[in-house]
């Protein structure tokens, strides 16, 4: 019950929406897969933001180090959430789009989520630069071609990679910074790419046949009942 | 708490007010709501200041910082689902009165009661919460993972394994081939060259297929196999530092983004 209904699941799902793929009668029934995914998918959503608050309920309760900041967690996804399924502000009501200009959810997005999520992100530039700045080192043939491969993207998409090669007469262009940059980017980085991408994809299906024919089971968790 | 800390959080309690107050003066006229854009700006403003003071070290305003955004974005998601997918697809297919009441469009094909079957999936995954029958969350578990696996394996071979073969048989002459005296009088370095183009063409060709001898572990690296691999090292080199290249050059953007916005929108210094 436990294990072989999941796996039943699981085999029949996975089958039919292959199937589908080659069966147009059932190609309806491929979608309305894909649409019960992303349902399915929304409750998992509130699976996660109900496993937070319990975990930051949970901290504040029991006065853990830090829990001040739950209070803060908490605050947030209740004030966003209620504004966000009631659309307070909204100019258009309840059958307006959530992200409506002027209502309280997009201004929130604007003003919190988006300033927080930038800053994360850019903050990385410091963490990237100073691990490469240790870490890059011409060592050998192919540290070095990795080190001018991103020297070269990097220059080429500053002003100062333009300034640097503008001289170069147009009969020459590729040796212009900028131009090799676009010329790394489109020729050997596509190569690369490609080479990983085709490996990911032989994967991905091998997995997914893995999982189909039951063999992977991981996605079950430790209980054998 | 330590003097110190408690003399640094009042300084930064002024210097909020004070630009809130500013703010608000500024947005005065142009603005309806000029007391709460006011607060909005300066809030932002705190909150980029307040993730870059990580840089120093780990502090109570980053927590703060982070913390929010941790709350924030989970509800934000679970808004997005709620209203994209819920009320958008899978109201109108189950209750006409439901559409009506969130001024959806009801379906041309009227209730399909097949959707009910994700509403009971979900409601079975929420009970991974309980401690007793939680394992009954395995069965919407399976049919995502199912889906998953269904969709991926004709997705991936199609685009990541077909495709990408497909795109890699290239014309190794160039497509603009006019034979070799043509080639030879219209010789130059030119990045949009003739002969830059075949150049591309070949690394292109040959990188995808040093690559994939790289990848390919069934057989020992030796030989001409072996002087496949290290081509394939190359490229795959020169591919790890072109990434590197652009994701530092996208977060620098952002940073620029975040620092334009300090100096313009909150400061008006630019």
């Amino acid at each position: 019950m436990r294990r072989a209904i999941p796996l039943t699941i699981l085999a029949v799902v996975g089958t039919v929406l292959i199937v589908s793929v080659f069966l147009p009668p059932l190609e309806n029934l491929g979608e309305d897969f894909t649409l019960f995914f992303d349902i399915i998918a929304v409750f998992a959503f509130f699976l996660g933001g109900g496993n937070l608050v319990r975990i930051h309920f949970n901290k504040l309760w029991r006065k853990r180090k830090d829990w001040g900041f739950s209070i803060v967690t908490l605050f947030g996804f209740f004030f966003m959430l209620v504004i966000g399924l009631l659309k307070i502000g909204n100019p258009g009501g309840i059958g307006a789009d959530p992200t409506a200009e002027g209502s309280w959810f997009q201004e929130t997005f604007n003003y919190v989520i988006n300033p927080l999520q930038s800053t994360m992100y850019a903050l990385l530039a410091f963490f990237v630069a100073s691990a490469s700045y240790r870490a890059f080192r011409a060592k050998n043939r192919e540290a070095t071609l990795l080190l001018l491969a991103a020297f070269i993207i990097l220059l080429g998409r500053t002003p100062f990679g333009v300034m640097l090669t503008a001289w170069v007469p147009e009969s020459w262009s590729i040796a212009q910074i900028p131009n090799l940059a676009v010329w790394i980017m489109n020729s050997p980085n596509l190569a690369g790419q490609r080479a990983i991408i085709i490996g990911i994809g032989l994967g991905v299906v091998s997995m997914s046949l893995r999982l189909i024919l039951g063999i992977e089971r991981s996605y079950l968790g430790e209980d054998r009942g | 708490m330590r003097k110190v800390t408690i003399i640094v959080m009042a300084a930064v309690i002024v210097l909020f007010l004070a630009s809130w107050i500013l703010k608000a003066g500024a947005f005065q006229g142009e603005h309806d709501h000029y007391i709460i854009r006011g607060f909005l700006v300066t809030f932002a403003a705190f909150l980029t200041l307040a993730v870059m003071s990580f840089l120093y070290q780990d502090n109570p305003y980053y927590k703060f910082a982070e913390h929010l955004f941790v709350g924030v974005s989970a509800a934000f998601w679970m808004c997005m689902g709620f209203w994209t997918t819920i009320v958008q697809n899978l109201v109108p297919r189950l209750s006409t009165s439901l559409a009506d009441f969130f001024e959806v469009p009801q379906r041309a094909e009227g209730l399909n009661f097949f959707f009910y079957t994700p509403v009971i999936l979900g409601i079975l995954l929420l009970l991974r919460l309980s401690r007793k029958i939680g394992w009954i969350s395995r069965w919407p578990l399976a049919f995502i993972v199912g889906t998953t696996a269904g969709l991926n394996f004709i997705r991936y071979l199609r685009s990541d394994f077909i495709k990408q073969i497909s795109s890699t048989f290239v014309p190794l002459l160039g497509r603009d081939w006019e034979g070799i005296g043509a080639f030879f009088s219209n010789l130059d370095l030119s990045a949009t060259g003739q002969l830059v183009m075949m150049v591309s063409n070949w690394v292109i060709f040959l990188g995808v297929f040093c690559g994939l001898i790289y990848f390919y572990f069934s057989r020992e690296h030796k030989g001409v196999f072996g002087a496949g691999s290290r081509v394939g090292i190359w490229i795959l080199m020169i591919t790890f530092g072109a990434s590197f290249g652009y994701t530092v050059m996208g977060r620098i953007s952002l940073l620029v983004g975040r620092i334009t916005f300090l100096f313009r929108d909150w400061l008006e210094l630019i």
